[in-house]
């Protein structure tokens, strides 16, 4: 919706942005070729799950932190986990953090394609969504929806079912799959993996606008693997740190058009995580054979295009797929399904990499086990200045569009996030206002 | 004319986990496109048709006041109006707060309690307007819910289990956890989920609800014997589907046989920010 308010200004307003996950509204005000106001306001209703973590049990934070989305509940279920052994000073390893990796796998699978094929493509083919796209374009359609339900027989078969898993505790699961659970799933995942490279090969060949910023790209870098639930967090810049030493670099600042709080690096800024920030920072960490594609698709080392994301997504799907088939093939059911994780007095923070970025948990819990303080920072609040940086800056390069297609550009410009608004309320409505200066 | 079914999928407070499982149909998806005419579903499309609609599914609880009008419209457009899982029919796990004092809950999260406008609860669409079906689940079942949607667009009355998980558990020949001494919801607890946490050696949590006369005393009872401490039975029943009767009444049963000494002090989660 465009509308003239004044003989200069000009509002461009998007009440409620689709193809995101939640409720957000973008609002953008021009004069002229000025843009004077860029709002990505969320107003998702609160539901302070930080409040009603409160008073809960250690052992109940992986399920209860999975119900602020419903996309990336692993993600959730991971952070939590890792958070609470923290805590209790036990350590996960071997087959059962193995199986812990695979379920993520499944996540980003299906959280991936889902972005790419069902809520991102639409706009660089010009759909209104994937259901049009598929009149025009069925096997597209399809292909993404054969990869996505890859992702998803993963976290069925490790997790028990696609949303909100429910075989994930502290410590491990309740039970751990049989060798032939995983040969079936062995199947479904290679034609999968065929499919990622396709998309990947696709992908690279779309058309992309142009918007380069110089951003402060922020991921977990571990030393031998591709970033999951465990190493550093580090930055483009100097940023080297234990997540523990969160509080120190980041902090989070309350706006008031919106009901998610605002992340920032303490005296630097806004700053961008996610695949693009991950892929940055860890090249180095794919596999050879998916490093490959990358040079064979011409994915540039450093991606600084945010609509390139969707490429870089893709090749994610096939790092994915990849490290799940790796996983299966060394499979060996372990002896016990978890370790025992008894409580202790302690403040613990764990940080994993949602499929939209960096997710960050801190908890206090008391010697008996319960929740006495929880802090969550997912990563759509801390790519939310990022968003609107990006889109002073699209609009600024790209004012010479007619206002229909400034403000599909412009939610393009906020998908190129994955933007996930349930999980950032603790998000969007575009509005673009145009002042017409002389 | 089209004589499809016109749909609509909108969202309250939420996670969009359940409308997820409509796109997470892979295989039936593009069918369903076909036979249904998805008019406004601000998740799958930026298009959106007018209404009046003749099927909306609502996911999400109610929590502002915006939000209370909203469902109004929607209703006022809705031939049928089905809601889809645990928030918008039992007001969700956010519905904790409705045993609270909303105003601690912000001061917890936001600096600026202010600028955030919410109701005191999170209540149930059906609390705010007829509701023709509700379908359970913390996710729906996706098959469930492609049954559903099968039987209207046959026009047969739609076949939603109100029997527990309990018989669903016995039905899939899964040993009874409970024998085993693993605490479960089961016997209170809507089918819907064919048994999925029992079949993972894991008690019930009753994320699909309570079930028809659903019996909670003597569940509770049972877990006594069994040794669960009060707080932890408070819990389990006050997480999420806490404001489903007779879930929500819990709280008063536990805390007028719990004695001091035990797990008042420690749980009654509700009270542990005070």
């Amino acid at each position: 919706m465009t509308e003239e308010t004044g003989p200069r200004t000009k509002v461009i307003q998007v009440d409620y942005l689709a193809r995101v996950e939640g409720e957000g509204a973008m609002y953008i005000r021009l004069n002229g070729d000025v843009v004077e106001d860029v709002q990505l306001k969320i107003f998702e209703p609160p539901r302070f799950f930080e409040a009603l973590l409160r008073g809960r049990s250690f052992t109940e934070a992986p399920d209860i932190t999975a119900r602020i989305c419903g996309i990336c509940p692993v993600a959730y279920q991971m952070s939590a986990v890792h958070a609470m052994e923290r805590a209790c000073g036990v350590r996960v390893g071997g087959t059962l953090r193995e199986l812990r990796r695979l379920l993520y796998c499944g996540e980003w699978i299906a959280s991936h394609s889902l972005h790419i094929y069902l809520l991102h493509a639409p706009d660089f083919l010009g759909y209104a969504g994937a259901v049009d796209m598929a009149r025009d374009h069925p096997a597209l359609v399809k292909q993404g929806l054969a990869l996505k339900k890859v992702g998803n027989a993963i976290m069925r078969a490790i997790g028990g079912r696609e949303v909100h898993a429910i075989n994930v505790r502290l410590g491990g699961f309740y039970r751990t799959p049989s060798r032939q659970d995983m040969t079936a799933l062995r199947t479904e995942i290679a034609a999968g993996l065929s499919l990622a490279r396709e998309t990947v090969r696709w992908a690279a060949k779309l058309d992309f606008p142009t918007l380069e910023l110089d951003y402060e790209f922020v991921a977990l870098r571990h030393p031998t693997e591709y970033p999951f639930c465990e190493g550093r967090v580090v930055s483009s810049t100097d940023l080297d740190i234990d997540v523990a030493e969160w509080d120190d670099n980041f902090e989070e600042q309350q706006v008031a058009h919106s009901t998610a709080l605002h992340a920032v690096r303490k005296g630097r800024g806004p700053y961008f995580v996610g695949p693009m920030a991950r892929y940055n920072l860890n090249r180095d960490k794919l596999f050879d054979s998916t490093r490959a594609l990358a040079e064979e698709v011409g994915l540039e080392a450093k991606v600084r295009n945010p609509f390139r994301s969707i490429i870089v997504r893709a090749l994610e799907v096939v790092w994915a797929c990849e490290e799940a088939l790796r996983i299966i093939d060394a499979y060996a059911p372990p002896p016990q399904p978890a370790i025992e994780v008894l409580p202790r007095a302690a403040t613990a923070w764990a940080a994993t990499e949602a499929p939209r970025g960096l997710l960050v948990h801190r908890y206090t819990i008391d010697a008996a086990g319960l929740i006495r303080d929880a802090n969550i920072v997912p990563p759509t609040s801390q790519n939310q200045k990022t968003i609107e940086d990006d889109l002073r800056a699209f609009i600024t390069q790209h004012t010479h569009l007619a206002d229909a297609e400034l403000q599909w550009r412009c939610e393009q410009t906020i998908r190129n996030y994955d933007p996930c608004i349930s999980c950032a309320t603790h998000f969007l409505d575009l509005q673009v206002e145009r002042t017409h200066g002389h | 004319m089209t004589t499809r079914l016109k749909l609509a999928v909108w969202k309250f407070a939420s996670c969009d986990g359940c409308q997820l499982q409509i796109l997470d149909c892979e295989d039936e998806l593009l069918v369903l496109a076909e036979v249904v005419d998805i008019a406004y579903f601000k998740e799958a499309t930026r298009h959106e048709d007018p209404g009046p609609y003749d099927l909306s599914l609502v996911e999400g609880s109610i929590t502002t006041a915006h939000d209370a009008e909203r469902i109004r419209q929607v209703r006022a457009q809705s031939r049928i109006l089905v809601t889809i899982g645990a928030c918008a029919t039992s007001g969700g796990i956010q519905a904790l707060k409705n045993f609270d004092d909303v105003a601690v809950y912000k001061s917890i999260v936001y600096a600026t309690p202010a600028y955030v406008s919410s109701l005191a609860t999170s209540t149930p669409i059906a609390d705010h307007v007829t509701v023709d079906y509700a379908i359970p689940g913390c996710p729906i079942d996706k098959t469930m819910l492609l049954r559903f949607l099968s039987a209207l667009l046959a026009g047969r009355k739609p076949d939603i289990p109100t029997h527990t998980a309990c018989v669903a558990c016995k039905h899939s020949g899964v040993a009874c956890l409970m024998v085993r001494g693993i605490p479960c919801m089961g016997p209170v607890t809507r089918a819907g989920c064919d048994a999925l946490c029992p079949k993972f050696a894991r008690g019930c949590f009753g994320c699909f609800g309570p079930s028809e006369t659903a019996n909670v005393d003597a569940l509770i009872a049972q877990w006594r014997e069994m040794g669960v401490d009060e707080a932890t039975i408070m819990r389990a029943f006050h997480t999420f589907q806490a404001w489903a009767p007779p879930f929500r009444q819990v709280g008063d049963v536990v805390k007028s046989q719990t004695s001091p000494s035990r797990g008042a002090s420690q749980g009654q989660g509700r009270q542990g920010h005070d």
